[in-house]
């Protein structure tokens, strides 16, 4: 680890989480970044090129028993880049992230970190590359924080330990803490110090499984902090999370899992490519014949009344060719008709909504 | 990769800090012994100087065959600890996904746990030893100083304590309730008791060819069991309790051996 690693606190970046465009707006050449082939066609689900891949996962599948847990799923994380991995309870994420961090063997297929085979010949390398944050912080409660990233230091075999446990203890703002006893800290500060000692290392694949889970919104803002800071210092993050306002604020692509890979893209372009353009109307009543005004204008392919039956206003729903050239003629028509106009807007679908589109039938049919 | 001595005295370092602040582990540690002295060290001394030989020599007998008990079920108990301690704090993933290997993890556990039961075990039977030579009537401590089974527990002391060790460890990596684990790692550490109370009774006379055969047989034992032990202490088994996956579906890129 070097000295000025962490010279900036993680905490100060806590601010920068709406970050994740920045890899994208840096690059020269925004196509190389964005995923678009030479025809200029987006590929939203492969990894930015400009880095070599820091994960690399080719049709990997892990069979317990009878049940299987993850089904021939591939995708390549690009370094430096944030990851979110989502899913439901039993998605298969938590098996992806032990196959990756050498827990457990894949049943078939094949994967790389840090450019090293998963595999009996390249676990002891990947290990010294990686860390795992499960989601349990994972401390010896009996033993202060201190000694819990000292026994992680020497198992690192690392040197200068009271230096760089001083330094990581730092990164994460809990250097005041540093001889409590780790099972008399808050979850939150439990989560910091798990943190710290995923540092210890200085990994460069980190591996974080619902780093932010059972935390109270302000100590979960401190994490997402902690992680955007990680970014900044170009460690490949793999996030693993249910917490899609999570993914969406911090992650560069997002893969959505249940059992086998559902999707995987940057969020904008998981809403553009699930959801059709759309507007949604208000008026002051109902129209008496909205087949007239919105089936007459050629940029409007389809109407669905989503108010009140009778109330007011009354609302309803576009689904669009083209919202710039839509969005004029709509009113136009509206005003033509005599309607009072209380609001025309674009739906922003939420990756949740992505998420439940492609997750919900899954979950519902378990259940 | 070599095993390294530095992160097996990781592991015992910090094995002996967390053993030391469990209050269960501490206080049993400090009773068994405790009890185990006293039980035998009043029988002993209330032995007195008129008494028969044969009164003499069962109570010899059992005096010198509960301290051993020590040997056994201290271990027994830190062991059961061991690995599902790290289970319920959520350790053992951090843990195997640093570059310490299974033998390193193993060596350190079993040494952290090796080291304060052989001592006590040897402390017990000194201090049992020293008071009755100092406090016992003459005839009875001469019988103390003669008894075959003193130069047999030097021997069985360690090799039990071994024992206690592995089938602590054993069922350490199989159960995930500490309490759980530890009943059944003392029931599991008492069969080898049972030669030395065959022994100390007198059943089978310890001569010392005998004390060598059955010392050199309990260390086989030992030798199998840790092996034994290994085998379960691969990462996979540990994390989820099922056994590497082997022998599915042609895959395009197969991995199937356990990464250790």
């Amino acid at each position: 680890m070097k000295p000025e690693m962490y010279g900036a606190d993680l905490q100060g970046k806590r601010e920068a989480t709406g970050g994740h465009r920045r890899r994208a707006e840096v690059s020269g050449d925004p196509a190389v970044h964005e995923g678009r082939d030479e025809a200029g066609t987006a590929r939203a689900g492969e990894a930015p090129r400009a880095a070599g891949a820091a994960i690399e996962v080719s049709h990997l599948t892990k069979v317990f028993g009878g049940r299987t847990a993850v089904s021939d799923v591939s995708f390549s994380v690009a370094a430096g880049e944030v990851f979110g991995f989502l899913g439901p309870n039993g998605a298969g994420k938590t098996t992806t992230v032990r196959i990756l961090g050498t827990l457990i063997s894949p049943t078939a297929g094949s994967a790389a970190v840090a450019g090293i085979p998963v595999g009996p010949g390249g676990a002891a390398e990947i290990r010294r590359r990686i860390a795992v944050m499960p989601e349990s912080p994972g401390l010896y409660r009996r033993l202060t924080v201190a000694e819990n990233l000292e026994y992680f230091a020497r198992l690192y075999g690392l040197p200068r330990r009271e230096e760089r446990i001083t330094e990581a203890l730092a990164a994460v703002g809990i250097a005041g803490r540093a001889n409590d006893l780790a099972g008399s800290l808050s979850k939150g500060l439990r989560q910091r110090a798990a943190l710290a000692r995923s540092l210890l290392n200085e990994p460069a694949v980190m591996f974080l499984d619902e780093p932010a889970s059972g935390l109270d919104p302000v100590a979960a803002h401190e994490v997402h902090g902690l992680i955007a800071g990680l970014r900044d210092r170009g460690v490949t993050v793999f996030l693993t999370t249910h917490r899609l306002e999570e993914a969406e604020r911090l992650c560069d692509r997002v893969a959505i899992m249940s059992t086998s890979l559902r999707t995987i893209g940057r969020p904008e372009d998981l809403r553009a490519e699930l959801f059709a353009a759309s507007l949604d109307v208000t008026v002051a009543a109902a129209l008496p014949e909205p087949g007239r005004v919105f089936g007459g204008l050629p940029a409007v392919q389809g109407w669905k009344d989503t108010g009140q039956p009778g109330g007011s206003p009354a609302s309803y729903a576009l689904t669009v060719s083209d919202v710039a050239r839509a969005a004029p003629a709509v009113t136009r028509a509206l005003v033509a008709a005599g309607a009072d106009v209380l609001s025309i807007t674009r739906p922003r679908h939420t990756l949740e909504d992505v998420y439940l589109e492609l997750v919900a039938d899954t979950e519902g049919s378990q259940r | 990769m070599s095993p390294s001595i530095a992160r097996v005295g990781a592991v015992i370092r910090k094995e002996l800090a967390e053993l030391r602040r469990n209050r269960l582990i501490v206080v049993t540690a400090v009773m068994l012994p405790v009890i185990f002295l006293i039980g035998p060290t009043a029988t002993v001394l209330s032995i007195k100087a008129s008494a028969l030989s044969t009164t003499l020599d069962k109570r010899v007998d059992y005096a010198l065959f509960m301290p051993l008990m020590v040997s056994v079920l201290v271990p027994a108990v830190m062991s059961a600890y061991s690995v599902v301690g790290e289970r319920e704090q959520g350790t053992l993933e951090p843990v195997l996904t640093t570059p310490v290997t299974r033998a390193e993890l193993l060596f350190g556990k079993a040494a952290a746990v090796f080291i304060p039961a052989a001592v006590l075990g040897y402390l017990i039977f000194g201090i049992f030893v020293a008071i009755t030579q100092l406090a016992a009537a003459a005839p009875v401590a001469a019988a103390v100083r003669h008894a075959p089974q003193l130069p047999a527990a030097l021997v069985f002391i360690p090799l039990l304590a071994a024992w206690a060790i592995w089938a602590g460890l054993a069922i350490s990596t199989r159960v995930s309730d500490t309490r759980v684990a530890q009943q059944l790692a003392v029931l599991g550490s008492l069969p080898p008791v049972l030669l030395a109370a065959l022994m100390s009774f007198q059943v089978i006379n310890p001569s010392f060819a005998l004390v060598v055969a059955l010392g050199g047989a309990l260390l086989a034992v030992d030798c199998g069991a840790c092996l034994v032990v290994a085998r379960l202490f691969d990462r996979e088994r540990l994390i989820t309790g099922t056994r590497p996956s082997r022998g599915v579906p042609a895959p395009p890129q197969d991995i199937r051996s356990p990464m250790s």
